[in-house]
């Protein structure tokens, strides 16, 4: 058994700092243990006021009916679903980087996967609630659930990709909550350990679920780590491709397309990358643990928005080419050639926006400058976040505000207040958690930072000058094949 | 469920760099190791201490079968016997548009069942207690228990151990199982173990 103990000193360190084990325990657990901050409980506390509003919004629409939302004859999906595709999207980032680096043995993930796949979590809550209070008659929504029951019993349809989307959805916040917890449980063990109020080791000790480090479990929690990567991998891309299939199996003209499952997953993960970025670059300045979180993890994240972005901008003009051209189909022309890229058609402006938002702007963070520098990606992850959001407008709103019969063609659709309400009550839900999850939860994988360390952390690399310089049948003696 | 009271040497070491030969001395010695507690995964202890690989990961492969079956088996059945839906003339048994929820249920079934298999193996679960040999080894150390049998010598054990690089050497006598139990409380058999 090898254990590699170098790591070439062009990589930068990912644990900045002069660290050991215990540092790194008292750096990211301290802030639990510490009173919460002015900040914070300001922060928290509009988080749970919009959430709220949000509260309220629905209740109106529960009360009065979807009647409350200015859907039209042919906007029968507005804001709602787009809220909800927004949210599913955003979710990627983290499995991607908890799973599918985890697979490419990318290092860097250990310092962001945790508060990723917390962001996961709550965006796939906050996803959930659009398609369900949408249903309108909301105590009916277990009738998506195949069940036996007195109607014949009468199934739901599995032929449907609504349906598809219920268990993909489902799956999916399901495996990431358990991929997260089982993560978390040495964490927790860690957190109770050193606990110095009786209220917290009772917490902590439940939470734990009596976790001693134990190599024989170790052994079991790196396989089901592994395991639990390979299955979300293979997920994740297919959570989004079902999304994408909610429009793309319609014969709706802006729809109908094989393109959408990949252009829409690039898109997932370009846009959970600028919320991981918005979410992270206030964690590490208001937790102080840029040591953890470094401008090396920053540019790492930004070179995949850029990469996600530069997808996503092909997608838009292999969708323009084929659709307001080479399709020659007069309907499918029409959307692309009037209802999208026509600046001066009603919702022209939002297909521009989309296109400076997603596809010229990410192109800065080719600049290895602009891609370090924390003001800039702080921005641009608002931004993409904004073209995304209209990404996803424009194609639920554009293919359907004309449709086949013009005498029905809804001028303009803009949103009611409880609408809005709705979409700003998910942004306090969202907020809430993840106020809560930065509080009293280690944001940064404790255990997992400290496996790395030895490799990757700045004091342990500084000595490693030493090394490079032995011939090469020395350094593998010495250094690489570890014989145990 | 409680294992039976025993008689540990526990040494706590500071670096993997030493705990590796020491594990290796110790199993060159005949003793016999219990466990070792660290904070993070070492790569290669479970091969230094000669455990067997686990098979978790076939557990998982077989939920993963079952739960394509379950799928397939279950809509298969829905569709072609106890409801046909007439769709449009096409096949009632329409595999293509089963596929989503079949690749969704197998991974469903797949990491539950890995997951519950994980901390069935393990002794995991809400309110379980266990012995700790020391509150550190969540923190920085590597705490290696050693077994004694009547026959053994525990000072030459604790000597043994303090030569080869342990920072801490005590003698514990702990229950080895797992117990219901809050964190809060004190440990009432084990009180006057250093540490604690």
């Amino acid at each position: 058994m090898s254990l590699l103990k170098y790591e070439s000193q062009q990589r930068e360190p990912l644990v900045d700092g002069d660290k050991n084990y215990h540092q790194i325990t008292e750096d990211i657990i301290g802030p639990i243990e510490a009173k919460p901050t002015r900040l914070w409980y300001i922060g928290f506390w509009i988080s749970v006021a919009l959430l709220l509003f949000g509260v309220y919004s629905v209740y109106r629409e529960v009360v009065y009916g979807v009647g409350q939302w200015n859907l039209n004859k042919t906007i029968g999906w507005g804001w709602d679903i787009t809220n909800f595709v927004w949210w599913v999207g955003i979710g990627h980032a983290g499995t991607l980087i908890s799973a599918i680096l985890l697979l490419f043995r990318q290092g860097w993930r250990t310092g962001v996967n945790r508060a990723a796949e917390a962001m996961t979590i709550f965006a796939v809550m906050c996803a959930g609630q659009f398609p369900i209070w949408h249903m309108g008659r909301v105590w009916m929504a277990f009738f998506v659930l195949p069940y036996p029951n007195t109607r014949g019993p009468l199934w739901v349809n599995f032929n449907s990709p609504l349906l598809w989307d219920v268990f993909a959805i489902s799956t999916y916040f399901t495996v990431s909550l358990l991929f997260w917890y089982s993560g978390l449980l040495p964490d927790f063990a860690t957190v109770r350990d050193r606990a110095k109020t009786k209220f917290r080791k009772m917490m902590y000790g439940v939470a734990a679920f009596g976790w001693t480090g134990s190599t024989k479990h170790w052994q079991r929690h790196e396989s089901l780590s592994l395991v639990l990567a390979g299955l979300s991998t293979p997920l994740v891309l297919s959570v989004h491709t079902i999304v994408s299939f909610d429009f793309a199996t319609s014969v709706i003209p802006g729809w109908h397309t094989t393109i959408f499952p990949p252009y829409f997953v690039a898109g997932a993960i370009f846009s959970g990358f600028a919320m991981v970025q918005t979410l992270l670059i206030v964690v590490r300045k208001v937790m102080n643990l840029q040591d953890y979180i470094t401008m090396g993890h920053i540019e790492a994240m930004n070179k995949v928005i850029v990469l996600t972005g530069s997808i996503v901008g092909c997608a838009y003009l292999t969708e323009l080419f084929i659709g307001a051209y080479y399709s020659q189909n007069i309907y499918e022309m029409y959307v692309f050639q009037e209802n999208r890229a026509n600046p001066f058609t009603p919702y022209g402006w939002s297909y521009w926006l989309m296109m400076f938002c997603n596809v010229v702007s990410p192109q800065l963070f080719w600049s290895r400058k602009l891609r370090r520098n924390i003001w800039v990606t702080f921005f641009m992850s608002i931004i993409v976040n904004i073209g995304m959001w209209y990404e996803r407008f424009v194609i639920i709103v554009t293919s359907v505000y004309r449709d086949f019969l013009p005498s029905s063609w809804s001028t303009y659709y803009s949103p009611s207040i409880w609408e809005i309400g709705f979409y700003l009550g998910t942004f306090g839900l969202f907020f809430t958690c993840f106020f809560l999850f930065a509080k009293y939860f280690p944001v940064i994988a404790v255990a997992e930072i400290k496996s790395i360390l030895k490799t990757s952390g700045e004091n342990y690399k500084a000595k490693m000058t030493d090394i490079e310089k032995k011939d090469a049948d020395r350094f593998y003696q010495e250094d690489v094949a570890h014989a145990h | 469920m409680a294992g039976g009271v025993k008689k540990f040497v526990v040494g706590s070491f500071d670096d993997e760099a030493v705990l590796f030969p020491a594990v290796k001395n110790v199993r060159k010695q005949g003793y016999k190791i219990h466990d070792v507690y660290t904070p993070f995964p070492v790569h290669g202890l479970d091969h230094a201490m000669g455990l067997r690989e686990t098979s978790l990961h076939t557990a998982g492969f077989i939920y993963a079968i079952t739960g394509t079956c379950t799928a397939l088996g279950f809509i298969t059945w829905i569709f072609t016997k106890d409801w046909p839906l007439n769709i449009g003339g096409k096949p009632y048994f329409a595999l293509p548009a089963w596929i989503p929820i079949t690749f969704e249920l197998t991974v469903l079934f797949s990491a539950v069942g890995m997951v519950l298999t994980f901390c069935y193996l393990c002794n995991l679960a809400p309110f379980v207690k266990k012995h700790h040999f020391h509150p550190r080894a969540t923190d920085d150390l590597f705490v290696m228990a050693i077994e004694c049998t009547d026959k053994t010598d525990d000072s030459a054990v604790q000597n043994f151990l303090q030569n080869a690089g342990a920072k801490e050497v005590n003698v514990q006598i702990a229950e080895t199982g797992w117990w219901i139990g809050r964190y809060d409380k004190e440990q009432k058999l084990y009180k006057d173990e250093q540490g604690y």
